[in-house]
C-alpha cells in the first residue's frame, strides 16, 4: 500500500465528509436541516482548500478558502435561514422519487462519477488529484436533489452544492481557478440566491405555495 | 504460559459475560441524567435479573419444546460471540476459530430462534413482533456485513483480531473509508439492538414494540437469560464498534501484567464512553414510524456501499 503524506489524508478525508453530506442532503426532508448541512459542506470545503493551500504552497488558494468560509457557512446560510423563517417553510415531504430510490440511484451516479473522473484524474499532478471523482459526484448528487424536489428553496440549496462541488473539482485537479474567475462566482452566487429570494415572494405570492409544479401550467384555465 | 494465556482468556471472557448488565444500567443511567431523572441507578438490570431468577417460571400451554430451549440459545449465541470479539486485549478465548462473517451468522441464529420461539405460542403480538424483527434483521445484516467488509479490505482480513493488530501496528492513517463505515456501523448498532430509531427499549405496552412483543409470554428464568442476552449483543456490538474504529489500548498475546491491567482499564473506559454517547443520540432523536425503518437501515447500508466505493478510489 502506498504511504500517504498527511496533508494528503486530511483532503481525502475532507472529499469523503463532502461526500457524506451531499448523501445526506439527498435524504434530508427537513428545509432547516437542509441548510445546515449546506454549511457544514461549505466549512468541510474551505478547510480541505486551506490544507491544499498549505501542502502545495499556493498562495491564491488561501484566499478561496477564506472566500469560501465567509460566503458559504456564515452569509449564504445566514440569508437562507431569513428566508425560510420570512417564508414558513419546514417541510420538503413530496419528493419526486422516494427517498430509498434517490439514495439508490444516488449510488449509480457515485459509481458512474468515479469511473468518469479515473482516467481525468491519471493526468493531473495535483496532491489531491485521487478526489476528483469525489467532487463530480457532489456536482451529480447535487443536480440529482435539484431534480427530485419540489419546493424552490431545496431546489436552491441543491444549486448552491452543486457550485460546492464544482469549486471542489477545480481545486482538486487544476489547483483552483484563477483568482478573477473565482470572484466573479462567488459573486454571482451571493447575487443569485439574493435574486431568487425575491423570486420565492414572487411566486408564494402567485401561488400560495412554493411548489414549483405550479409553474408548470402556464397558461391560466 | 499457554495455560497462563488460556486461563486469562477464559477469565475475560466470564468477567464480559458478568459485566454486560452493567452496561446496559449505564446507558439507562446516562439516558436519565440527560432527561433531569435521578434514573434508577447502575446496577438495576441485576436487580431485575436476581427477581427474574427467584421467580417461578409459567409457560403457555401451547408452548412447544423450542419455546423452552430458545432463551438458552439465545445467551449461547451471544456468550460465543462474547468469546470471539476482542474486548479487552486480542487474544480473546475463541479469537482465530471465527471470523466476522461467522458472528454475523451468529447473530442470525439467535434472531432466528428469538423469533420461531415468538411465532410457537400464537399469540398476535409474538407473530407481528417477530416479523417486524425479521424485517428489520434483513435490512440490518447485508449493512453489517458491507462494514465488516470495508475493514477487510483495508486491512486483507476478516478475522478480528488481525484487523485489530494491523491497524494498530502502523502509524496513524486516516481512512476516509472508515468514517462511513463508522456512520453505517452506529445505524446497524442502533437497528440491532432495538435502541430508539427503531424500537424503544424502555417500552413494554405499545403498538409500536418489536423486540418486547416477541417476549412478551416469557417470565422468570428465561425472561432473565434473554435479558441478560440481550445486554450481550450490545456489549458485543460495542466491542466490535470499539475494535474496528477505536482499535488503540487493546492487550496483544504475551503482554505483562501490567499493560493487560491497563488495557483492561482503557477498554472500561471506552466502554463508558460509549454508554455516554449511546444515550446522547437515543435521547437526541426520535423514534421512526416503522415504515421509516427500512429507508434508516437502507441508508446505512448505502453508506456502507459508499465507504467499500470509497476506498476503490482513494485506497491505494
Amino acid at each position: 500500500m502506498l504511504k500517504l503524506s498527511l496533508a494528503s489524508q486530511l483532503i481525502h478525508f475532507g472529499a469523503a465528509l463532502l461526500l457524506l453530506t451531499a448523501f445526506a442532503m439527498l435524504t434530508q426532508r427537513r428545509v432547516l436541516s437542509l441548510v445546515n448541512l449546506f454549511a457544514w459542506q461549505g466549512l468541510i470545503l474551505s478547510v480541505s482548500t486551506a490544507v491544499v493551500a498549505y501542502s502545495s504552497v499556493q498562495h491564491h488558494l488561501y484566499v478561496s478558502a477564506a472566500l469560501s468560509l465567509l460566503l458559504k457557512v456564515i452569509l449564504l446560510p445566514l440569508i437562507l435561514r431569513r428566508l425560510l423563517k420570512r417564508l414558513n417553510v419546514r417541510w420538503d415531504n413530496e419528493t419526486l422519487l422516494s427517498v430509498p430510490t434517490t439514495m439508490l440511484v444516488g449510488i449509480v451516479l457515485v459509481v458512474f462519477a468515479f469511473s468518469l473522473a479515473q482516467p481525468i484524474a491519471e493526468l493531473s499532478t495535483s496532491i489531491a488529484r485521487s478526489t476528483l471523482g469525489i467532487a463530480l459526484a457532489v456536482v451529480m448528487l447535487s443536480f440529482l436533489m435539484m431534480i427530485t424536489r419540489r419546493k424552490a428553496v431545496s431546489q436552491v440549496i441543491g444549486f448552491l452544492a452543486m457550485e460546492n462541488g464544482l469549486f471542489f473539482a477545480a481545486t482538486s485537479a487544476t489547483y483552483g481557478m484563477p483568482m478573477v474567475v473565482e470572484l466573479g462566482v462567488a459573486l454571482d452566487v451571493l447575487v443569485g440566491t439574493l435574486i431568487l429570494g425575491v423570486f420565492f415572494f414572487q411566486i408564494r405570492e402567485q401561488f400560495d405555495s412554493l411548489d414549483l409544479q405550479h409553474l408548470e401550467q402556464l397558461k391560466e384555465d | 504460559m499457554n495455560a497462563l494465556n488460556f486461563a486469562l482468556a477464559i477469565s475475560e471472557t466470564v468477567m464480559a459475560i458478568a459485566l454486560a448488565p452493567l452496561l446496559l444500567g449505564l446507558v439507562d443511567q446516562c439516558r436519565a441524567w440527560l432527561q433531569n431523572r435521578r434514573g434508577a441507578g447502575l446496577l438495576q438490570p441485576y436487580r431485575t435479573l436476581r427477581k427474574l431468577l427467584k421467580k417461578d417460571a409459567v409457560v403457555a400451554q401451547t408452548a412447544s419444546p423450542l419455546f423452552r430451549a430458545s432463551p438458552y440459545v439465545q445467551f449461547g449465541a451471544m456468550a460465543l460471540a462474547t468469546a470471539i470479539i476482542p474486548i479487552f486485549g486480542t487474544h480473546s478465548l475463541l479469537a482465530t476459530s471465527a471470523d466476522t462473517i461467522a458472528l454475523v451468522g451468529l447473530f442470525a441464529i439467535a434472531r432466528v430462534f428469538t423469533a420461531l420461539a415468538a411465532m410457537d405460542i400464537g399469540t398476535a403480538f409474538g407473530t407481528l413482533g417477530a416479523r417486524r424483527e425479521m424485517m428489520i434483521g434483513f435490512l440490518s445484516e447485508p449493512a453489517l456485513l458491507m462494514v465488516f467488509f470495508t475493514a477487510s479490505l483495508i486491512t486483507q482480513s476478516t478475522l478480528l483480531p488481525n484487523i485489530v493488530i494491523t491497524m494498530t501496528s502502523h502509524e496513524l492513517v486516516i481512512y476516509p473509508s472508515l468514517a462511513f463505515a463508522a456512520f453505517a456501523f452506529v445505524m446497524v448498532l442502533l437497528a440491532e439492538n432495538a435502541r430508539i430509531p427503531i424500537d424503544n427499549p424502555s417500552t413494554h405496552l405499545e403498538l409500536t414494540m418489536i423486540h418486547e412483543a416477541m417476549v412478551l409470554e416469557y417470565s422468570a428464568r428465561h425472561l432473565a437469560l434473554i435479558e441478560w442476552a440481550t445486554a450481550l449483543k450490545l456489549l458485543n456490538f460495542a466491542a466490535i464498534g470499539l475494535a474496528l474504529f477505536l482499535p488503540w489500548g487493546l492487550s496483544a498475546p504475551g503482554d505483562g501484567g501490567l499493560a493487560i491491567a491497563a488495557s483492561l482499564l482503557i477498554a472500561l473506559a471506552k466502554l463508558a464512553l460509549f454508554c455516554a454517547v449511546l444515550a446522547l443520540i437515543e435521547t437526541m432523536s426520535a423514534k421512526l414510524r416503522i415504515f421509516r425503518a427500512p429507508e434508516f437501515l437502507g441508508t446505512a447500508f448505502l453508506l456502507a456501499v459508499l465507504g467499500l466505493l470509497v476506498h476503490q478510489l482513494l485506497g491505494s
